[in-house]
This record gives C-alpha cells, structure tokens and sequence, in this order.
C-alpha cells in the first residue's frame, strides 16, 4: 500500500519534470523559430495577477505570449483553451494539461458540466493569471478582428479587481496558417498595453467595444511595423 | 585550417583596432552623449558592438575551419532570410514554397559550398530555385499578387542565401601560394566594407554637399562616397600583406568593393523604406538587425569572388 503511494507520487514527479523540460523546450523552440521582439507599453514585466486577451489567427497564439512572458511569472499563467481540441490525443492533452496548465474549456454549451466564465474565476481565484482569445476562434478573413465572445465582460464582472491586459500579436499567422504541420521561422512580435477594467455600470456592449480598440490600437503600436 | 603567422598578426591587429575603438567610443559617449540620447554617436557604440560580435565569431569559426565557416554564414543566412521575408508580400499558399527556402534550399546551398561543387551552387539559386519555387506556390492558391510574393521571395533567397554564400565561398578559391591562408581574403573583404561604411559617414559630415539619393537619405552623399572608395582603395592596398595580390591589385579591389559595399547597403534602405521599416531587425532593441550589419558584405561578395577567380584562381 505505501509502495503504491510512493509509486504514483514519484510518477506525479517524474510527470512534472518532463512537463517543465517540455515547456522550457517549446519556449526556446518558439523563440528560434519567431525571434520573438515583446514590447511592453503598456505593462512591465513583474509579478502581478493579469488576464491577457489577445488577437487570434494561429494555434500557436498563446505559446508565443506564454513564451516571451518571463519563467517567473509564466509559471503563473495558464492559457484558456478548448478542451475539444487539447484532449484529442494523449500528447494533446499532455500538453494542455501539464505543460501549459491550461484552463479547458468546453465549447459546447450543451455538453459541458461547467459554466467557462466560472472556471477562468477559479483559475484567477487560485493565483492564476490567464491567456484568453475573447473572439473564440481563429480569424482567418482579412479583417483585423472578429466581434469578441461575451466571456471576457463576464469575467471582468466577476472579477472586476484583475487587471485586463490587451496584446496585440504580430505575425505569426503566417508562421503557422491552419493547417499546416510545420512552422515557418518568420519574425513576430508581441505588443502589451495598458490594463483596462470594467467601469461601474459599463453595459456588455460599451466594455466589449472599449475591449476591442484597446486590443486593436495595439496594433497599430510599435509592434505594428513588421 | 593552417592559421599561418598573418592570421594571428591580422588577429591582434583586429584586436588592437577594436579597443582604440571602444575607448574612443566610451570617451565620445561619456563627453556628448552621457544619457544615450546623441544619435550619432550612439550608432558608432551599436556598429563597434557588432564589430566585437563578428570579429569574435569569425575568429571562432576560422578555429573550426573551412566547415565552420560554412556553418556560421549558413546561421547568418538564416537569420537574414527571417528578416527579409517577415518583410515580403506572402499568402498562406506560399507556405511550402518558403518552408522549401528556408529548409530545403539554404542548406543545400551551403552544403554545395562546403563540398566545392561550383558548377552548382553558382546556378542553384539563380536558376532551380527561381524556377521552381513559383510552380510550389502556383500549386497551392490563387494568382493574387502572384508576380510581387515570387519576386520578392526570389530576391531574399539571392541577397541572404546566394550571395552571403558567395563569403565562405571564398576559402574554396585555389590561389598558388595561398594554401591554408584563404580565411584572410574573408577578413579582407569584411573590413574593407565595415571601415568604409563609416568612412563614408565621416566623408559626408566634413564635406558633403550633393546627396546620392535625396529622396532615401541625406546622409549619404557623393562626396563621402568618392572619400570613402579613395579611403577603400588606399585601404586595400594597405592590406595587401594578407592576400596574395600585389598593392596595385588589392587596390584595386578595396575600390570595387566599397563601391559596391556603399551601394547594396544604398539599395538595401531602399527596400526597407518600401516596406515602411527603420531596420531589418533589431537583434539588439533598437539597433538593427543582421542584414542591417551586413548588407555591404552581402553585396560586395560574389564580385570579389568572381573577380578573384577570375583573374587569379587555378580553376
């Protein structure tokens, strides 16, 4: 019985080291192949609960924020993605879940057992900070955004003292359009503004279209130039 | 590689240079620039930087010899071939096309450069790659703006692959009484450009007058050109000790290759004003990137080669 015990805590250990040698792996990878420049306007780099919402055209989207966060505070951020699509595989759902950690969400209203908005809270309530695409899903049309999900205004109720960081992702769409399996190495560029909350009374509408040109005058910012 | 007395005379020599040069930019900045905000001499600082950096992985790769040579212009060549197509009008249907530039074709034609094989790597790019790349993108999507992605694709693949290449390739030359030495005309052509460049700047300050092109940069003008290939020249004759030409020759070359130098890296800003950018890249923030550094060599490379096979290599 204690053998079984000391079993699966060392196998938990074991998991958790090939998680963070994974993780470290795919940073230095995502940098080599995108020469990731950040540029942070808006926000410094320090320790301090965010929820970034950011523009979304490729998978790799949330690597590449998480990548050029730095190790201290990466530890502490998990991306929102979609269950359906990170718990495919066993390696998919390795990925998702030990190395990015990250908060699955179901996107059928239908089927799942939990509301999304409730879940980000808990993450958020645990420490967390949160990588969030608020157009869910990914934009391949010529325009620079897709109208925004409802799920950030509702976590920006819920949790009104969280800071609501706009980044504007530069590129990287053509470092991976859908489907393709192999990674282009171009250069791009991550863009931080300033944090942003929900003013008292602010409807769904007004907050999600002050959300959106927050994230859109992003991208006309010093990142834009590639 | 044998690294004969030049090389480690040439070697202290750099070293020497690079000091007065960093003191001399520590005084400048310390005297008109204490909070880094004189623009002139702040890009003397970057441009000496990047010097320490190349003049270091040089000597490093010359260690190694001829094969990491080849190894680290083929990294150069990736990275530049980053900058620049991050920079070129694309569409998702190039996607194979340029996966095969990057992956398929830079290696190749560093490996062609390696093994020597001139007949084709002189040829690979200009012809293979030109023609067949289109026909990858032509197979995956539509014809929109179809001449511009395969032009400029072409280009980056003939500035950051085919023609840096034209630097290792150097070391393949076979010069009667130069065995072992060819890692000189490499540093011969390097500083040359580098000098040069900011020779040109120096020129246009103290007598410019007629801008070269008004309409890209007021920098650069005539008459620092004509001081800078003057410079160039005398330069290069004051370098014959390290190839296995005569003064005369070598001066000739050091005319060749700062015009030709001065004028890609005139050609290059034009590209980047086209494409709305200050700098290719910023390997350091604010500071440019690889092809900003480089461009001149890039330039000026396949000419010296030529010319020295030409008119002085066993073929």
């Amino acid at each position: 019985m204690k053998l079984a015990v000391l079993v699966r805590f060392a196998g938990r250990k074991v998991r958790t080291f090939v998680a963070n040698i994974t993780g470290n792996a795919i940073a230095l990878f995502t940098r080599f192949l995108t020469a990731a420049r950040v540029n942070w306007v808006g926000i410094e780099p320090i320790q301090r609960q965010r929820v970034y919402f950011a523009n979304h055209t490729s998978n790799a989207d949330f690597v590449l924020v998480w990548t050029v966060l730095p190790a201290a505070i990466r530890a502490r951020t998990r991306p929102v993605a979609a269950s359906d699509y990170w718990l495919k595989s066993k390696l998919r759902a390795f990925a998702g879940r030990d190395v990015f950690r990250a908060v699955l969400i179901d996107r059928n209203p239908d089927t799942r057992p939990a509301d999304p908005v409730e879940l980000m809270a808990r993450a958020l309530d645990q420490g967390s900070s949160l990588i969030l695409f608020p157009e869910g899903k990914r934009n391949m049309g010529p325009g620079k955004l897709l109208p925004f999900k409802t799920g950030l205004y509702h976590l920006a109720r819920a949790r009104p003292e969280v800071d609501l960081v706009p980044v504007w992702i530069e590129n990287l769409n053509y470092v991976m359009p859908k489907g393709e399996i192999v990674p282009l190495p171009l250069i791009c560029s991550v863009s931080f503004g300033s944090p942003m909350h929900r003013a008292k009374g602010e409807g769904k509408k007004a907050f999600l279209a002050r959300a959106e040109a927050a994230l859109l005058a992003m991208s006309q910012g010093e990142g834009a130039d590639t | 590689m044998n690294d004969g007395t030049e090389f480690i005379l040439l070697l202290n020599g750099v070293f020497l240079i690079l000091v007065i040069a960093w003191a001399a930019a520590t005084l400048l900045r310390a005297r008109l620039s204490p909070d880094g905000s004189n623009p002139m001499v702040e890009n003397l600082a970057a441009r000496i930087g990047a010097w320490w950096a190349i003049a270091a992985m040089l000597a490093l790769a010359m260690l190694a010899g001829r094969g990491g040579v080849v190894v680290l212009f083929a990294i150069i060549s990736f990275a530049a071939l980053r900058e620049f197509l991050t920079l070129t009008a694309k569409s998702y249907a190039d996607h194979w096309a340029l996966m095969a530039a990057f992956f398929l074709i830079l290696p190749l034609q560093y490996f062609l450069v390696y093994m020597d094989w001139y007949r084709i790597y002189s040829v690979f790019i200009p012809v293979y790659a030109f023609l067949y790349l289109p026909v990858l993108s032509v197979l995956r999507g539509g014809p929109d703006n179809f001449l511009k992605r395969v032009s400029e694709s072409q280009w980056a693949l003939m500035i950051c692959v085919y023609a840096a290449s034209h630097v290792p390739a150097l070391l393949s030359l076979d010069l009667a009484g130069f065995e072992g030495k060819a890692i000189l005309l490499i540093a011969f052509l390097v500083i040359i450009v580098q000098i040069t460049d900011v020779l040109q700047y120096v020129w246009s300050q103290l007598w410019g007058r007629h801008p070269v092109a008004p309409s890209l940069s007021a920098s650069k003008t005539w008459e620092g050109f004509a001081g800078a290939v003057a410079s160039g020249g005398l330069l290069g004759a004051g370098m014959w000790w390290m190839t296995p030409f005569s003064p005369l020759a070598t001066m000739v070359l050091g005319f060749v290759i700062t015009a030709t130098g001065l004028f890609g890296a005139l050609v290059m800003s034009a590209i980047k004003r086209d494409k709305g950018v200050r700098d290719w890249g910023q390997l350091v923030a604010g500071q440019g990137g690889f092809i900003d550094r480089l461009d001149g060599v890039v330039f000026a490379a396949p000419v010296f080669f030529h010319l020295v096979r030409y008119f002085w290599a066993t073929i």
